[in-house]
């Protein structure tokens, strides 16, 4: 493998991480607060649709991200709604969220555009651009330095800059403020937060805000920066690896950069090289699309250290009996 | 418990009243969905044509999960309706069940062959029509380097990718092919990032033609090729106006014919084993005035040249799904 196809693979992996990134860090905020979240998948999808549909009918993008982000926002509220409010159970009110995405898209999109449940192709205007970033160009011819920065940091939409960015932001808000320690207190021991005087339900509802918040920017990613429209189930299972991802960085966020480039490193290498042939064995690439699973199995067995979620996670809080 | 009798035996009376008003044809979509500006759209064009030529109606679903293959068939069996069309290979195991159940009811299954008196197996010779639109490719490619981008692994998209392969080769046998699949369940037909990504190897590795055959995912093939200013190849339906002058032709996969048909025949239709190829229509590529200005006289001659040969029996371009191999590519 030249050095080229090599900053080509890491370029397709940013592109392929950054929505499990997002994704990651939005299950991070809600399961560190105490509430499991599998409708990351839904909420993307709701997402893509909603910044496709306004991004292609008021031809701006900015319209289009905003949308996205309501409509997951909305989703989170609901997800809230039942399992902060009305203390149900987080998995099954996630497996709704997820079908009910699934359904309430296509059939929007068909009400809408009557062209099957997707959007309209999105013209430009109606999509996040590549950013070049400065000297990009002026750069290029330098070896190794060059390629490097004009090809795999350069030329990416402002939403996967955003995405690396939102990785110290993270650690710094649930590690370094005292937001972020009651946070992760509430998804340890709520019931020492709340003889602190803290509301439970307000710090949780904060979090499942915050999850709907990246998952509303990784939805509208997929549409309006990688895609230009919206297809139906199109974010086809990001979701639940970005839960698988969580797991492998046992809920910390700087772990979840690494478990996400890693996993979207995985996929690059399997759509780039397909089977790939080391000396006489083949790795199948079966295999390798596979391989962010076996991984997480494999850590959640405790093969290598032990992966344990937030210990009041899952379980309502009931203040009084 | 009188008032439920009473609801049951109307509820009964209904559906018998239901079942003896109707021999209408159904159409059963697959997991792709109905407008997935493809393959199922192709056989809901066809269903529609026949209902607005001779004012009748037809009933249809769209699966929603592989666990309602059968129960459709069954549903639509016993309420009567007739022939029952199913779109897609993946009905054959769920048919094979179902057939010898109403043996007065007449089915058709598209891309699949199951052998039952009461079926008509109606298959296509893709690799026929992906050879013409090959040769097309590679004409039309300046890098020697072509892409074909498949959806999910199955025999059938190998053989999409092998006629296609053989195309090109033949007119120019330095040619590279680079074929790439989705993926290897049924996610990969609605995939369009994933489809993005692809392209982008490809193109990377010097491809300036991608065809797809991958459903929804070719709708992210298209765009990035669109975007990236290559040229690519729709598949199944006439994709041509989806980026006007990016996409170089699509190969017509004439399911709306073989719907068409069936739907005509109507209850009784003649069974058995129908192939739809260069010969009878069944495949094609794809011009109209989004391509045109692609297709030069030359190309257009060479490819309607082979057709000819193909439909004569000159030219044999092989198919996949008879051996499990593929003379100019490997998997």
């Amino acid at each position: 493998m030249d050095f080229l196809t090599l900053i080509q693979v890491l370029d397709s992996t940013v592109r392929l991480a950054t929505p499990l990134l997002l994704a990651c860090l939005a299950g991070l905020f809600s399961e560190r607060a105490g509430i499991f979240d599998i409708g990351l998948e839904g909420k993307m999808l709701m997402a893509a649709f909603f910044s496709a549909a306004i991004a292609a009918t008021t031809g701006n993008v900015w319209y289009g991200l905003l949308a996205g982000i309501a409509s997951s926002l909305a989703l989170s509220g609901l997800h809230g709604l039942a399992s902060i409010t009305f203390r149900g159970n987080q998995l099954i009110s996630g497996v709704a969220i997820n079908f009910l995405a699934a359904g309430m898209t296509v059939l929007i999109a068909q009400d809408w555009f009557q062209q099957g449940g997707r959007t309209p192709s999105l013209i430009s205007g109606g999509r996040f651009e590549p950013i070049t970033l400065p000297f990009a160009d002026a750069i290029e011819p330098v070896p190794f330095i060059g390629p490097i920065y004009s090809e795999l940091l350069s030329g990416h939409s402002i939403l996967v800059y955003l995405a690396f960015l939102a990785v110290p932001a993270t650690a710094w808000i649930l590690f370094g403020t005292r937001f972020g320690l009651r946070l992760r207190a509430v998804g340890e021991n709520p019931a020492a937060v709340d003889t602190a005087g803290v509301s439970v339900v307000g710090l949780r509802y904060a979090a499942v805000m915050i999850c709907g918040l990246l998952c509303g920017i990784a939805g509208a990613y997929l549409a309006t920066a990688l895609q230009a429209g919206f297809v139906k189930d199109m974010t086809a299972g990001r979701g639940f690896i970005a839960l698988a991802a969580l797991i492998f960085a046992k809920w910390r966020p700087w772990h979840a950069l690494g478990a996400c480039l890693l996993f979207g490193l995985l996929q690059a290498v399997a759509l780039r090289f397909q089977n790939i042939e080391l000396g006489t064995i083949v790795i199948p690439v079966q295999f390798m699309d596979a391989l962010p699973y076996i991984l997480t199995v494999v850590i959640l067995a405790g093969f290598v250290g032990k992966a344990i979620p937030p210990k009041a996670g899952g379980e309502p809080y009931v203040k009084e009996r | 418990m009188t008032v439920m009798k009473s609801l049951m035996g109307a509820v009964a009376a209904v559906a018998l009243s239901a079942g003896a008003a109707l021999a209408e044809p159904a159409l059963i979509f697959d997991l792709g969905g109905k407008f997935d500006k493809s393959f199922n759209e192709a056989a809901f064009t066809g269903a529609q044509r026949w209902a607005e030529e001779t004012g009748n109606s037809f009933r249809e679903i769209e699966l929603q999960s592989e666990a309602q293959r059968e129960q459709a068939l069954r549903r639509f069996a016993e309420a009567g309706a007739n022939p029952i069309v199913m779109a897609g290979f993946a009905f054959g195991d769920a048919l094979g069940q179902v057939a010898g159940d109403y043996p007065d009811t007449s089915f058709v299954i598209i891309d699949m062959v199951v052998d039952a008196p009461n079926v008509r197996s109606v298959v296509f010779n893709e690799h026929e029509g992906s050879y013409l639109v090959g040769m097309l490719a590679a004409k039309a490619s300046k890098s020697g380097t072509v892409g074909f981008i498949g959806g999910m692994d199955i025999p059938l998209i190998r053989k999409f990718a092998c006629g296609y392969a053989e195309g090109v080769k033949a007119v120019n046998p330095d040619a590279t092919v680079i074929a790439n699949m989705t993926g290897t369940t049924p996610a990969a037909w609605n995939d369009p990032v994933k489809g993005s990504e692809l392209t982008k190897a490809q193109i990377s590795q010097g491809a300036d033609v991608v065809y797809a055959a991958a459903g929804g995912t070719g709708v992210g093939v298209l765009q990035t090729a669109a975007d990236e200013g290559i040229l690519s190849i729709g598949v199944d339906s006439n994709q041509n106006h989806l980026h006007p002058g990016k996409v170089l032709t699509s190969m017509l996969k004439r399911v709306d014919n073989a719907v068409f048909e069936a739907f005509q025949d109507g209850p009784g239709l003649e069974t058995g084993f129908s192939v739809m190829g260069l010969s009878n229509g069944g495949v094609g590529f794809a011009v109209d005035d989004n391509n045109a200005p692609l297709i030069t006289a030359e190309m257009q001659a060479a490819a309607d040249e082979a057709a000819t040969k193909i439909a004569t029996g000159e030219i044999k371009v092989h198919d996949y799904m008879s051996d499990d191999s593929c003379p100019a590519l490997s998997f």
